[in-house]
């Protein structure tokens, strides 16, 4: 059974519905990744979860309970926040026992806690230091910490990462899978960035308008995008509307205007009948013109070309619209030449 | 480099004397030996700040404006630090209106103000003259005390009150041990500026005593329609350095009055 289950949840603000009949399932010791662009309802679903919002309708279970109209501070949670919000007043050591304190945990072990969490989070010697004095990476660990310490039944992450520089957000995050890993703590992790919330988690589910439109492993998603938005949001840039579709066991023949593709069937993430295709740019493979029809290619003409280092992008415009492929090739194609788009029959993937 | 302006260096003089120059005219008249107020002073004397401590009245209404002040602080601190919480904190309908009316009291022209709450206070409801005043200070003290503290809020990190909730604090417990420990310095610059607004006070104060109470500066308006000795000369400067202390505290807690005009 889930450890955490958001059932039918609604959430509106100044009658505004960001939230409606929203489900949300996580088992124990897993990270669930929220990953959607601004104003997609990821952090109210996690603000919801903390129990900084009251759902207007639905229930939400953890753990076998009624959480619904629990209030924040008997949740036992932990929450990270993307400003950090480390007390300005307190030291790293005051910062820390905070939690501990309030749960009347006596001196000496807060001592022990405290200073074994700061270890966790490679901060030892810091116990004096004030938020102020410490770098951005320095106070994000600090509020990891804050957030452990009092061992929490959940563990919540809101962009945490989104006020660093680029290396340190790598380096942190890898910090953040290690130490979720190593307690096994069940997390849920919000952000925009796909790549982060790819890289930490054993599911992502990805949102849209309020509604999850994919919830699966970062692999799966990655490979089987189940919807045009999730493709579009994970880099597919390509999209074909087919207008037959005919299923030969996991072959799958399509037709469009005359022309026959095949692609390979999507492991139960989208529903049979779906007919648009879907290609990344990278996967798109743009060959020279021979001037003879085959399955899976398309003729077309390079419309614009630019060098993006490892690869040149082409634009090329076909019978079926624009395309966009990356090639890394020596001697480019110039505007106007005639080529022939390949499409591999195992990435070409159907969405909904 | 920095130019040399001969023209503006002359007109910023000439407004410092102006605006200086009868605070230096009263402290060297305060030291006239003689009994009638004289500029220059014809000798050195600290008789008059003798005559302070002497004379019956400045001392009693001394303590009252301090007692006057200090509760009348108390009573606005105690409406004042929750109204300009929910003020930065929240957003809800009619706000710019009660924003409007916690201010109004210095927008009002004093003597209306005192004019009224006497009518109401003393005449209507009968309230003891000592109720009537301290409701009045407090009512003057409010606005400066709202708006300091709300200033203040405004660059406190709401965040972090979440976070003491999501760490188990209780929502009082939260405001006493994170939210105020935080706008310490704004409540200190509140306190100190609407003490200077209070104790300063002639306006409302004025309706609000009797015989038996009274203020310091209505008791040195009474003298001064009475007798033209230097004593007022000598008050006003031990006053002068009073309100100069409370100002640079403020200036070294707060960095000054710019505290006022940022919003």
């Amino acid at each position: 059974m889930a450890l955490l289950t958001l059932d039918q949840v609604s959430v509106a603000y100044d009658n505004q519905t960001i939230l409606k009949d929203f489900s949300l399932e996580l088992e124990k010791g897993k990270l669930l990744s929220l990953l959607g662009p601004s104003g997609c309802g990821k952090t109210t679903t996690l603000r919801l979860i903390a129990g900084f919002l009251e759902a207007k309708q639905g229930k939400f279970l953890f753990g076998g309970k009624d959480y619904t109209r629990v209030p924040v501070n008997k949740r036992n949670f932990g929450f990270v926040f993307q400003s950090y919000a480390l007390f300005p007043h307190l030291s790293v050591y005051d910062n820390v026992a905070f939690g501990l304190r309030m749960r009347k945990v006596k001196d000496r072990d807060v001592s022990e806690r405290v200073m074994r969490m700061l270890e966790v989070v490679n901060l030892n010697g810091f116990e004096k230091r004030f938020p102020q004095e410490l770098s951005g990476g320095q106070r994000q660990r600090v509020a990891i910490a804050r957030a452990l310490v009092i061992e929490p039944d959940l563990l919540l992450f809101d962009e945490p990462l989104s006020n660093l520089d680029a290396n340190l957000r790598v380096n942190m995050r890898v910090e953040i899978r290690r130490i979720q890993q190593e307690l096994g703590i069940t997390t849920l992790y919000v952000s925009h960035d796909q790549e982060e919330c790819f890289s930490i988690s054993d599911q992502v589910a990805i949102m849209n308008k309020g509604i999850v439109e994919q919830l699966d492993r970062p692999e799966t998603i990655f490979k089987y995008p189940a919807t045009e938005f999730v493709a579009r949001f994970i880099g597919f840039h390509n999209f074909i509307e087919f207008d037959e579709r005919s299923d030969a066991g996991d072959a799958i023949s399509l037709k469009v205007g005359g022309r026959l593709f095949t692609a390979t069937a999507n492991p139960g993430t989208v529903r049979p009948g779906a007919r648009k295709g879907a290609i990344r740019p990278d996967d798109l493979i743009v060959s020279g013109d021979t001037g003879q029809e085959a399955a899976n290619a398309l003729p077309g003409m390079i419309k614009v070309s630019t060098y993006l280092g490892r690869s040149y992008q082409y634009v090329v415009e076909t019978e079926l619209g624009d395309f966009t492929a990356n090639q890394e090739m020596e001697t480019p194609y110039f505007s106007g030449q005639r080529v022939n788009l390949i499409f591999p029959q195992d990435k070409l993937v159907l969405v909904e | 480099m920095r130019e040399k302006h001969f023209g503006l260096g002359l007109f910023s003089l000439l407004v410092f004397i102006f605006l200086l120059g009868p605070l230096l005219i009263i402290s060297v008249t305060s030291f006239e030996p003689g009994t009638v107020l004289k500029f220059p002073p014809e000798g050195f004397s600290l008789r008059w700040y003798e005559n302070i401590f002497k004379t019956g009245g400045f001392i009693r209404t001394f303590q009252i404006s301090i007692i006057v002040s200090l509760l009348g602080n108390l009573l606005a601190l105690i409406l004042g630090i929750p109204a300009a919480y929910a003020l930065s904190r929240y957003d809800f309908k009619g706000k710019s209106l009660l924003n409007a009316i916690f201010l109004s009291p210095v927008l009002i022209p004093g003597i209306v103000l005192g004019f009224t709450l006497m009518k109401y206070l003393i005449v209507v409801y009968q309230l003891p003259m000592y109720l009537g005043l301290l409701i009045g200070h407090t009512i003057i003290m409010l606005p400066f005390i709202i708006r300091v503290i709300a200033s203040s809020l405004s660059s406190f990190d709401f965040a972090v009150e979440e976070a003491a909730l999501s760490l188990g604090a209780g929502r009082v417990r939260t405001f006493f041990q994170v939210v105020l420990p935080n706008i310490r310095s704004g409540i200190l610059a509140a306190v100190l500026i609407a003490f200077l607004e209070s104790f300063n006070n002639v306006d409302i104060s004025v309706f609000m005593t009797g015989p038996g109470v009274s203020t310091l500066p209505i008791q040195m308006l009474t003298y001064v329609e009475n007798y033209f000795d230097p004593t007022i000369a000598a008050i006003s400067v031990l006053l002068m350095v009073l309100t100069g202390l409370l100002m640079f505290f403020i200036e070294r807690i707060m960095g000054g009055l710019t505290y006022f005009t940022k919003r």
